[in-house]
């Protein structure tokens, strides 16, 4: 393991064995599973259509409860550590600022892998019933973890921008809301109406539902991966600037 | 090791740090003084590396903070105000995590943390979280965290805030013993720890270096320093005053106090005359007169006194007494 390996892994552990060390790992499992589960079968009806697939009734919920919940998750990566006054104490370790930013980051990513992976109950459900295309729910959870990761880099910037939790939340929220947006249906459908094919498609293409639909479908498409990846590294790399720029004054 | 040349730090039109240049080797303990809002902790953040200064250079064994700071960083402990530590941490934990960034592993991080976990006196708290310390313990948590890897450079910023004076005196030992092997700069504005632990002194105010050097040359900088109080007995007023006034190497001689037949007297110094020569032209010229002296004492010169004259008040009112 490489020195930038393991600092990474090593600021990485401590997040995640922060998150633990309080209640809110866990209210934060419980609370998405519960809503996942209330989504899904409730509002999702995912007993009365009566198809043994994930796409509409488990997964079609996820980008709006992840907007809210994402946000819930990352907002205290930076703001708590300028409240706290830490930072000053982690950037003047033996580290770069960028390995604390991918350390903090990736334990947080993980975590909310961890959240999506105890849905499987649902998954076994659906092939306990039915016959369902497993291929394509693997890519499914495949796509959603990478739009996890989306909303997590973002809200990584914003909790950068401010050491107050709360509008690092809010304004992370509404980013979100946005590449939800630009791409949602009703709001392209009312787009279409004023405007041109070419620029309602230039519009959406920055939308994260234009994106995941693909993996919903099962189709790994390069465009939809650099999407997301690119998602990450500019919030990220964005994220390193700010930080940069508080610490000059 | 560390070389500091014409840093300069401004924050908007603000100028918090102005052209501040020294150096500290090994085997220095040096004493940042200065009013609050002089620049101490903007100094030491750049020194650490924290904040990018607007103009200058800051080298650490070699290593240009900004160019090559992680072997820089890795020479370095630092203690940086009000003692910041994750909350959610043991004690333990977050010292543990500390090594564990610094490169320590396995058994090397164990002997590491216990060795400071002792030298602190944390043995109490050391299953505590961190959010439940007091002060006091919080203070030596973070000073723990900064000696952890036994760096050869250690930066306080105020090690002894918030500490009661046993502890404060533990902390002030604990310097002077680890200042005779490595480099310490800590800040303080508390003036008899200066003197208590440090090798070299700089005072800095608004942002400017206005004193350096040694506790005792700051001294002699003192307005009083090596002047001589006297108190007589069987003598008048005009004599003392006309008689010690022309004592060789004295300025002049005021008289403090005078009851009956006792007078208390100050001389002040003429150029050149320190290290006990006036007083022993003072006890000569009583004796010659036939007085009886009672007290005889050269005053050192006070730290105080000389922050106080090269610092500028900060405080409104201190600032409207001084016009």
């Amino acid at each position: 393991m490489g020195p930038a390996c393991r600092n990474i892994y090593t600021i990485g552990k401590r997040e995640l064995a922060s998150f633990f060390a309080s209640p809110v790992a866990y209210v934060f499992i419980v609370i998405f599973l519960l809503l996942t589960g209330f989504f899904t079968m409730m509002i999702g009806g995912f007993f009365e259509r009566g198809q043994a697939e994930l796409g509409q009734s488990f997964f079609g919920y996820l980008p709006w409860l992840y907007l809210f919940l994402v946000p819930a998750v990352g907002m205290r990566i930076w703001s708590e550590e300028q409240r706290m006054g830490t930072m000053e104490l982690l950037l003047t370790m033996p580290i770069t600022p960028w390995q604390a930013i991918v350390g903090k980051y990736l334990s947080s990513w993980l975590f909310l892998g961890l959240a999506l992976a105890m849905t499987f109950p649902v998954w076994w459900t659906v092939n306990y019933l039915g016959d369902p295309d497993n291929g394509v729910i693997r890519c499914s959870y495949f796509g959603y973890f990478l739009l996890a990761g989306a909303y997590l880099a973002i809200t990584s910037m914003t909790s950068a921008m401010t050491r107050n939790q709360v509008i690092s939340f809010i304004i992370s929220v509404v980013i979100c809301f946005f590449l939800i947006l630009a791409g949602w249906p009703p709001v392209t459908d009312f787009l279409a109406t004023k405007m041109s094919q070419g620029a309602v498609e230039f519009v959406a293409a920055f939308s994260v539902m234009t994106h995941i639909e693909g993996f919903q479908r099962g189709i790994v498409d390069s465009r939809d991966l650099i999407y997301f990846v690119s998602v990450i590294f500019f919030s990220l790399f964005t994220t390193g600037v700010i930080l940069r720029s508080h610490r000059a004054g | 090791m560390i070389s500091v040349e014409n840093l300069s730090k401004h924050f908007g039109a603000k100028v918090a740090v102005d052209g501040i240049s020294f150096s500290v080797e090994r085997g220095e303990v040096l004493g940042f003084l200065g009013p609050n809002g002089a620049g101490k902790s903007t100094t030491m953040r750049m020194v650490t590396g924290y904040i990018p200064p607007t103009s200058g250079k800051v080298t650490v064994g070699g290593h240009d903070m900004w160019v090559d700071s992680v072997p820089a960083k890795k020479l370095i402990g630092y203690l940086p105000e009000n003692a910041p530590a994750y909350t959610d941490m043991t004690v333990k934990g977050f010292i543990g995590f500390a090594a564990e960034v610094r490169g320590l592993s396995g058994a090397a991080k164990a002997k590491a943390v216990d060795r400071v976990v002792e030298m602190c006196f944390l043995e109490n708290v050391l299953h505590q979280s961190v959010d439940t310390l007091s002060k006091g313990y919080l203070h030596r948590t973070c000073l723990a965290q900064s000696i952890v890897h036994d760096p050869d450079i250690l930066i306080l910023d105020e090690p002894t805030d918030g500490l009661d004076p046993n502890q404060k005196h533990e902390v002030r030992n604990l310097i002077r013993r680890m200042g005779e092997k490595k480099v310490i700069i800590f800040s303080t504005h508390i003036l008899e720890e200066v003197e208590a632990a440090c090798t070299r002194a700089i005072i800095v105010d608004q942002g400017r270096i206005v004193a350096n050097g040694t506790p005792e040359e700051l001294k002699a900088q003192a307005e009083m320093a090596g002047s001589v109080l006297v108190r007589v007995n069987g003598a008048t007023k005009d004599a003392v005053s006309r008689t010690l006034g022309a004592v060789s190497g004295a300025a002049t001689a005021k008289i403090l106090d005078s009851e009956g037949d006792r007078v208390v007297a100050r001389v002040l110094p003429g150029d050149g005359a320190k290290n006990g020569g006036l007083a022993r032209g003072i006890a000569d010229a009583v004796f010659k007169e036939g007085w009886k002296m009672e007290e005889l004492h050269t005053e050192p010169g006070r730290l105080d006194d000389v922050f106080r004259s090269i610092t500028r008040p900060d405080t409104a009112a201190a600032r409207k007494e001084a016009k």
